[in-house]
């Protein structure tokens, strides 16, 4: 690196840009401090620019129905009448049953990477479960159309309608693509977010807590149970908030394999619809403003859901501890 | 009835054992997409597939070359439009950014990276293909910027700020501005780091379908330029999985595994990259 062309400071020229308080200050450094706010101006532009726009894009759906949109159940681009109510009720129940799944599972990989694993172990597991993370959402939806579907259809199901079939979850037809199969593939994409924000949160519980719980007798389960996770309750839940954030916006593997019918039904077995699912299947064919208005509003739903639920959750992983590196979860 | 000690004991191994049973049964999936993905997809990996244009329903062969280029040109122009803002914004949030903007730009980048990817495309949509009334790569490419910029944003900063004060104080010492500073010791230190992040954001877009379902759109054909509808590999699995034609399934199987081998390949190189160069997370 050369400074050979850089003049002492004691004979540079005066520069013409003077701060309030009458320094001197580098003309390259006042330019590159503005370009740089600027372009970090651009992600507060943007953030505020997308809400702007789905607000904009929905104002004729808000204004036409109101608050009656979340209420009704009758979507019929026909008619132009339009009701989010049973995609509501599919994006909920859906992202609820995968938190049923992931919660335990990804916690118990959580506690196994940072409490019980031989530090061999602890790269290669943390490394396939983010690869887990890495597959693309439609190579997902390839599998569970062709892999897991046809599972569920003829061994899964007709198992739970035998043993369990007098529980209204499991009853109706057996066709594989459903709730069930929506709720799986859901899981095993946010086990990787949770599991790994729960990682990070359990680490940063200080190792003081879990040497004085050893110290006095526990074993390495009872050091977990009663000295690290209550100190990272808060984290863990923060976690679970994520993985949630994750699940209800998730699009191409849940459209895939939910069988996209908006029937409300208790049914686990029965094909279901969700927000982002409806978004993807109808938007680019909609015609007429007020059919792409009623979509737009489904986006703004989850739109302003998945923001909410994302500061709820990165409030309570700062309760415990910085997030993990890159802050992308 | 057991001893308390021995009640203790066996609790112990029987929920250490469910931690094992849990990190197992989170990887069967992975190894079953892999499996399914390679045996399914391998038989319809041949010269053609990388050659030729998709051909109509009742064919046989044909490939998709249109989207294998389609999808270089949304990550290459996702990279152009994402990746300098994302770095600048991060310098800015590393050097200068514990003033209050600075707080509301980092809380910005991260409701933004948990936004999800299909209202992004509702809003490329309303931004650009409302205004140049056609679907176009270039649409795209902005859609899956818009997803990249807040993991490139916070990645450059976490590592800018891993950089020892010492190194900046030493190039001060010998009279560089701070800009000079900045770009030459402090971001060149972190860049392999920095790279890292950023392949790993790219690998994520690469793999994004939801977005480009109205922004990008599909083609059957080759798109000349930046301004036509775009065929890519993910909207390609989607449209051809969810046809009912036999032929159209296997092109599939073969482009998940021909997009699962790009992205897993940019992850490991990631990987591989952090662990060999200082200045990596």
């Amino acid at each position: 690196m050369s400074v050979s062309h850089e003049v002492s400071p004691l004979i540079r020229p005066r520069s013409w840009i003077l701060t309030r308080f009458g320094r001197e200050v580098n003309w390259g450094d006042f330019v590159f401090h503005r370009l740089t706010a600027l372009l970090a101006a651009l992600l507060i532009a943007a953030l505020t620019a997308m809400a702007a726009a789905m607000f904009h894009g929905s104002a004729e759906s808000l204004s036409k129905f109101g608050f009656g949109f979340i209420t009704s159940r009758i979507w019929d681009p026909v008619r132009d009448i339009y009701g989010a109510l049973p995609f509501i009720y599919g994006t909920i129940a859906s992202s609820f049953l995968a938190l049923c799944f992931a919660v335990p599972i990804s916690l118990g990989v959580a506690i196994f990477l940072s409490e019980l694993a031989p530090a061999w172990l602890r790269g290669p597991v943390g490394f396939l479960v983010e690869l887990l993370a890495a597959v693309p959402s439609v190579v997902y939806g390839l599998w569970g159309i062709f892999v897991l579907a046809p599972w569920l259809r003829e061994t899964v199901e007709p198992l739970l309608a035998r043993t369990l079939g007098f529980l209204p979850f499991f009853q109706g037809q057996q066709r594989g693509f459903g709730m069930l199969a929506g709720g799986i593939i859901l899981a095993i994409m946010i086990t990787p977010t949770i599991s790994s924000v729960s990682r990070e949160v359990l680490r940063a519980v200080p190792s003081a807590l879990r040497e004085g719980a050893l110290g006095l007798g526990a074993t390495p389960w009872e050091a977990v149970r009663v000295a690290v996770l209550p100190y990272a309750r808060s984290g863990l839940v923060g976690a679970t908030i994520l993985g949630l954030g994750r699940a209800l916006g998730e699009t191409m593997a849940i459209t895939m394999v939910i069988g996209n019918r908006s029937e409300m039904s208790a049914s686990l077995f029965a094909p279901s619809y969700t927000m982002a699912s409806v978004i993807a299947n109808e938007f680019s064919e909609a015609t007429g403003s007020l059919y792409l208005s009623a979509l737009a509003e489904v986006g703004l739903l989850l739109f302003v859901v998945t923001v909410l639920l994302n500061i709820v959750a990165r409030l309570l992983v700062w309760r415990v501890g910085r997030l993990p590196e890159g802050g992308r979860l | 009835m057991l001893s308390p000690y021995t009640r203790r004991k066996f609790t112990d191994v029987v929920v250490r054992s469910a931690c094992v049973l849990a990190a197992v049964i989170a990887l069967i999936p992975l190894i079953s997409v892999l499996y399914y993905v390679t045996r399914r997809g391998i038989g319809g990996i041949n010269l053609a597939f990388f050659t030729e244009l998709p051909k109509p329903v009742g064919e046989s062969g044909g490939g998709m070359a249109n989207a294998l280029v389609g999808t270089l040109k949304l990550v290459f122009l996702a990279c152009a439009f994402g990746i300098p803002p994302g770095v600048l914004a991060g310098v800015y949030l590393a050097e200068f950014g514990h003033s209050r903007f600075g707080k509301a730009v980092r809380f910005s980048a991260d409701v933004m990276s948990g936004v999800p990817s299909i209202t992004v495309g509702i809003f490329v949509y309303s931004l650009v293909v409302l205004q140049t009334k056609h679907f176009s790569a270039l649409a795209g490419g902005v859609a899956l910027a818009v997803l990249m910029l807040p993991t490139v944003t916070r990645t450059t900063e976490e590592l800018l700020r891993l950089i020892p004060e010492s190194l900046r104080e030493a190039a001060l010492g010998l009279g560089l501005p701070q800009w000079r500073v900045t770009l030459r010791v402090m971001l060149r230190t972190a860049a392999p780091g920095i790279a890292t992040g950023v392949m790993l954001a790219v690998a994520r877009v690469a793999g994004e379908t939801a977005p480009l379902l109205f922004t990008a759109f599909s083609n059957p054909f080759w798109s000349s330029g930046l301004n036509e509808p775009t065929a890519s590999l993910p909207v390609s699995i989607y449209n051809y999985a969810v046809s009912p034609y036999e032929e159209w399934h296997r092109q599939a199987w073969a482009a998940a595994l021909l997009l699962l081998l790009l992205v897993l390949l940019l992850n490991v190189t990631a990987r591989l990259l952090v662990r060999s160069r200082v200045g990596a997370p």
